[in-house]
């Protein structure tokens, strides 16, 4: 039963469902749904409806509803409304067919004549909408009004020539007739022309500027745009949408009736706004405008051929729009709420009782006051030194919450400077052997520092996981890392799922969301080596430099990753259910390692780790400042071996000094203590340390006890200093 | 902008009500048509005149309901024609008129307040919301319950037919139920607190809604009052003429309502105007359409004239009215 448990918690289809509603694809999702489902529908009730005749022919029509419903989305999108492409439409039908049948005129002529007409409308809707500052809505009633008077009137006075001219234009026929590879002329046009508006509004200058402004005026404003021209472009480019689709009316029908775009406004509408485009100006693509039309054509051409009572199709029509609309609407609304309650999904973590930490129970946890009476360093001149680390010249590199990482001079520490800002928040910090400081930044990536100050990108992505839908290619919440004697840069990615100010909720869903990566500075290339871990926090390489030891802090566990020799790539636990959770690792002068516990575990939040759905529930339905969460308020440091027994621990009780302990780094015979919420960063005098021990000579120098004898004789450097030990 | 921050520097000091300019200019309007257009100042033509205009009149005073609580109601005019036809149906089928009258604008109220619940609990635009609605009882209505166009009330309900008369002294009824119904919503509007209620939420809807004004309810009740009066304008065509068309629905009426409704000054951002606006707004428009009768123009081109005037008349909105476009919302 606990293995299927396990399972099922580990794989949930609350994380599918919260990572698909992620995605911004899902924004359009009910509108898509709709459109597949009425096509479904009519392929199954109409016999022959996806003949390729009949096909061809819902292509025929379908584009010049199709281009109204584009001018209408882009006047909606510009955050106004331009009821009057109707009118246009009907009146541009008119115009190409008087140019061409009454008058004579050549085809391109024609076309630009008609083009000419909706720019010139346009200009008028636009000029009194943008510069005359009246309301599009009013502006565009009142101009459809007047348009479609004198389009009537027209229609009726020219309707003897209209039936007897004729144009003499193949070209005129190939428009309203023709193929393309088996697509009608004006679907092809449509294809290309809904390509190149949907570039417009995406990459183009002037038309991002009208996205901007139908997002937010003022701000558009404030950012220089020329909100007015913008404007008026909109509506000169919806004027000449529309009479493009009349033109192609023209081409097809020949005809001018007096019902030509009777209500077409209202279909342009109601696809613009199915299609999931917002009244409010600003959402929405030209593609959600065309899967509107489509829903609305489907639906009114599907209705009409099933014989439906025409006033049965409009009321059809009238409620699929508000059905869809309002659900649309609220699905929109509550979206980012159901996200809220179920993005968080824990996961089966069963755990056995630790070694008890009593003061008197004789084990190696045993509580002491080792660390009570400890030196501050930059006592309230740091915030948050999640990692500290010393040079071979002594003096003091730390973290600082604004992103920057400070120096603290030696030999005193009491002079403190800014040695260089990266921005993000800094975690864990490591040198190389150029002694540049390589820092790990939460949402950001690996940066590093020279000994110049200079700042530089060492990786910001891996590669990305191709069955997962969150996109995890960037770097989350890198949190630790160390180099390798080949200088291969090992780093934790702790989770992927959350923010740092969120990192707490990884450890409600106890999952491995988390992934060891590997940087080759060689090739500049990230990869992930080990992915689903449960939260890998501190990184250390073994002192023999074979082997990557790391912590998953949600599992209480140390591990050991080979890195080379004949176990290469075999992973195994090397500390098991230790009474904390561990954070950074970092190399002891003895040879063994330093650990530090940044909480402690409890019997009740072990009760509650082998209990998802009461985690679950407390997510949930309390707020925050309630949940149970790990015990962070103690501070404790332990150290280990190479063979995964512990050696010491040294404690703080009450935390009155040294909370929540990530970081400690042993230098010259003193242990520095940080904390990723202190105010100061602790010394602690090690009387039985080496004095001479620093890390980089550990690493680099001529501490070094390295394990790859091979390999480091053609590293160079390094391979004389091992030689001379 | 700099310019909207002080409007009435602009105007020098003192602004005249919308609702007194338009009338002044339909006073000035009279005058010259009286002076030019021979048979204009006959009475039996003055009396044509507000006939005509009064339905018009109606309805603008149930849209100027919503338009002040910052909505809009495209619907209206269907609902009208749904509710009447129905109305006129049962009567016809030998219901007493009383109960064919109640049951039709039970009809038309329970519309409105089904449009208001779409637009202030399901949160879908008013635009939208009664441009849908619109197809959706036009469409049910005439599959289920009228299956033609046209409905006639079958001879023999005289007392149905009063509505559309005159009384004694020549004055038409359509009048009379004008000015009563203009009253009533001027007291409703200006003396209950559910009338204040009403400015309030079309000043500013949050505001509203936080201090303690539950806007939804209200919503359901703007829209059912503007459905009301619909079918009181429904009821007064169906006696005038024995008859309603159901293809009003799909004429340009609707466009002559808000016409009449925002000539006045009921501004469409909610909040401002009152009964006088919309009865200086019915008296221009009529005036306008009485003269492009008597001068026997044809259809479009009234509605080409009719269409100038209203734009003439909305940048002049814009202009006394100027309102702030980086705050305004869709469908102002």
């Amino acid at each position: 039963m606990k293995p299927l448990l396990r399972l099922w918690y580990r794989h949930s289809p609350q994380l599918f469902i919260s990572e698909l509603l992620e995605k911004r694809w899902m924004e359009p999702i009910v509108p898509f749904i709709l459109m597949c489902v009425v096509f479904l529908i009519f392929i199954v009730s109409i016999p022959g409806y996806t003949s390729l005749i009949q096909l061809q022919q819902l292509m025929r029509s379908f584009p010049e509803q199709a281009f109204v419903a584009m001018a209408m989305a882009l006047s909606i999108l510009s955050g106004g409304i331009d009821l009057s492409v109707a009118a246009v439409f009907a009146m541009a039908n008119f115009i190409a067919l008087y140019l061409l049948q009454v008058l004579g005129l050549p085809f391109p002529v024609a076309v630009l004549g008609t083009l000419l007409w909706g720019a010139c409308i346009g200009a008028v809707n636009g000029g009194l909408i943008a510069y005359g500052k009246t309301r599009p809505f009013l502006t565009t009633i009142v101009v459809l009004i007047i348009v479609r008077a004198a389009y009537n009137k027209l229609t009726a006075a020219f309707a003897l020539e209209l039936a007897s001219g004729y144009a003499d234009s193949p070209v005129w026929d190939f428009v309203g007739v023709g193929l393309i590879w088996g697509i009608p002329v004006n679907m092809a046009c449509l294809v290309v022309i809904g390509i190149v508006a949907h570039l417009y509004l995406t990459r183009i200058r002037s038309g991002v500027h009208i996205m901007a402004v139908g997002s937010s005026r003022k701000a558009a404003r404030h950012a220089g745009i020329n909100v007015k021209r913008s404007l008026f472009t909109t509506y000169v480019l919806a004027g000449m949408l529309a009479s493009f689709a009349g033109l192609l009316y023209a081409a097809r029908l020949n005809s001018a009736g007096t019902d030509t775009g009777v209500g077409w406004e209202i279909n342009a509408l109601a696809a613009a706004v199915v299609g999931g485009i917002s009244l409010d100006g600003g959402r929405g693509t030209i593609s959600r405008a065309l899967m509107g039309a489509a829903i609305i054509f489907l639906l009114i051409n599907g209705l009409v051929q099933l014989g439906t009572h025409g006033s049965l199709t409009t009321a059809t029509i009238g409620f699929i729009l508000l059905a869809a609309v309002g659900f649309n609407i609220k699905f929109v609304k509550n979206k980012g709420k159901i996200l809220q309650k179920i993005y968080v999904s824990p996961s089966y973590v069963e755990f056995t009782p630790p070694a008890s930490i009593a003061r008197d129970s004789g084990s190696v946890f045993a509580e002491n006051d080792r660390l009570k009476d400890v030196e501050a360093v930059a006592l309230d001149r740091i915030e948050g030194p999640e990692d500290v680390i010393l040079d071979q010249d002594d003096h003091l590199y730390t973290v600082n919450r604004n992103g920057s990482i400070i120096r603290f001079l030696a030999p005193d520490y009491q002079e403190r400077e800014e040695f260089a800002r990266i921005g993000g928040r800094p975690l864990g910090l490591a040198l190389d052997r150029d002694k540049n400081i390589l820092a790990c930044v939460a949402g950001m990536g690996v940066y590093g520092v020279r000994p110049d100050r200079t700042v530089f990108k060492v990786a910001e992505q891996t590669n990305r996981t191709w069955n997962r839908l969150k996109d995890d290619s960037r770097l989350w919440l890198a949190d630790d890392l160390d180099v390798a004697p080949d200088g291969k840069i090992y780093f934790s990615d702790a989770t992927t799922r959350y923010d740092l100010s969120d990192w707490a909720l990884d450890g409600f869903e106890g999952r491995g969301n988390g992934r060891l990566v590997c940087h080759d500075p060689a090739t500049g290339k990230s990869r992930t080596i080990l992915k689903n871990l449960a939260f890998p926090n501190g990184v250390c390489i073994s002192h023999d430099g074979m082997a990557v030891l790391w912590a998953s802090t949600w599992l209480c566990r140390i591990y050991r990753y080979w890195i080379a020799g004949e176990r290469t790539g075999e992973l195994e636990i090397l500390v098991d259910n230790l009474p904390g959770y561990p954070d950074n690792i970092n190399r002891a002068s003895d040879g063994n390692y330093w650990l530090a516990f940044v909480g402690l575990r409890a019997p009740v939040y072990d009760l509650a780790m082998a209990d998802p759905a009461f985690r679950s529930r407390m997510v949930k339905q309390i707020p925050p400042d309630e949940w149970l969460c790990p015990g962070l308020n103690y501070g404790c440091v332990i150290k280990f071996d190479d063979a995964g027994s512990v050696l010491e621990s040294l404690w703080d009780p009450g935390a009155e000094s040294h909370p929540t302990i990530t970081s400690m780094r042993e230098h010259k015979g003193y242990l520095y203590i940080g904390g990723l919420e202190n105010n100061r960063i602790g010394r602690l005098k090690l009387p039985a340390a080496d004095k001479e021990w620093t890390g980089w000579e550990s690493y680099w120098g001529k501490k070094r006890r390295d394990g790859r004898k091979d390999q480091t004789a053609a590293a160079g450097e390094g391979g004389t200093h091992v030689a001379r030990s | 902008m700099s310019d909207t921050a002080v409007p009435s520097a602009r105007a020098g000091g003192y602004r005249p009500n919308q609702a007194v300019i338009v009338l002044g200019l339909t006073a000035t309007l009279f005058v010259l048509l009286g002076a030019s257009l021979p048979g204009f100042l006959a009475l039996g033509n003055l009396f044509t005149l507000i006939r005509g205009v009064s339905i018009l009149g109606i309805l603008g005073l149930g849209m100027a309901v919503v338009v002040i609580g910052r909505g809009i109601d495209l619907s209206q005019i269907a609902t009208l024609a749904v509710s009447a036809a129905i109305a006129v149906t049962l009567v016809n089928s030998g219901m007493p008129v009383s109960v064919g009258l109640a049951i039709g604008l039970v009809i038309a109220v329970v519309i409105g307040i089904a449009n208001g619940f779409l637009i202030s609990v399901i949160e879908i635009p008013a635009l939208f919301t009664t441009l849908a609605s619109t197809l959706f009882i036009l469409g049910v209505t005439r599959a289920f319950v009228v299956p033609h166009y046209q409905v006639f009330l079958e001879p023999g309900h005289e007392t149905f037919l009063t509505l559309g008369g005159a009384l004694d002294n020549g004055l038409p009824m359509p009048v009379v139920a004008f000015v009563l119904a203009a009253v009533a919503l001027h007291l409703f509007l200006s003396r209950t607190v559910l009338g204040r209620f009403i400015y309030a939420h079309g000043d500013n809807a949050q505001a509203a809604r936080l201090s303690g004004i539950a806007t939804r309810p209200l919503t359901m009740l703007e829209y059912g009052i503007c459905s009301a009066f619909g079918y009181l304008g429904g009821a007064i065509m169906v006696a005038s003429t024995s008859l309603i068309h159901l293809q009003i629905a799909e004429s340009t009426m609707i466009f002559d309502v808000i016409l009449v409704v925002v000539l006045g000054g009921v501004s469409l951002v909610g909040g401002r105007g009152n009964v006088l606006s919309v009865v200086a707004g019915t008296l221009l428009i009529g005036v306008l359409l009485n003269a492009m009768t008597i001068l026997n123009l044809d259809l479009q081109t009234q509605d080409m004239i009719k269409g100038t005037v209203l734009l003439v008349a909305i940048m002049a909105d814009s202009y006394f009215h100027p309102r702030d476009e980086e705050t305004a919302k869709q469908g102002d």
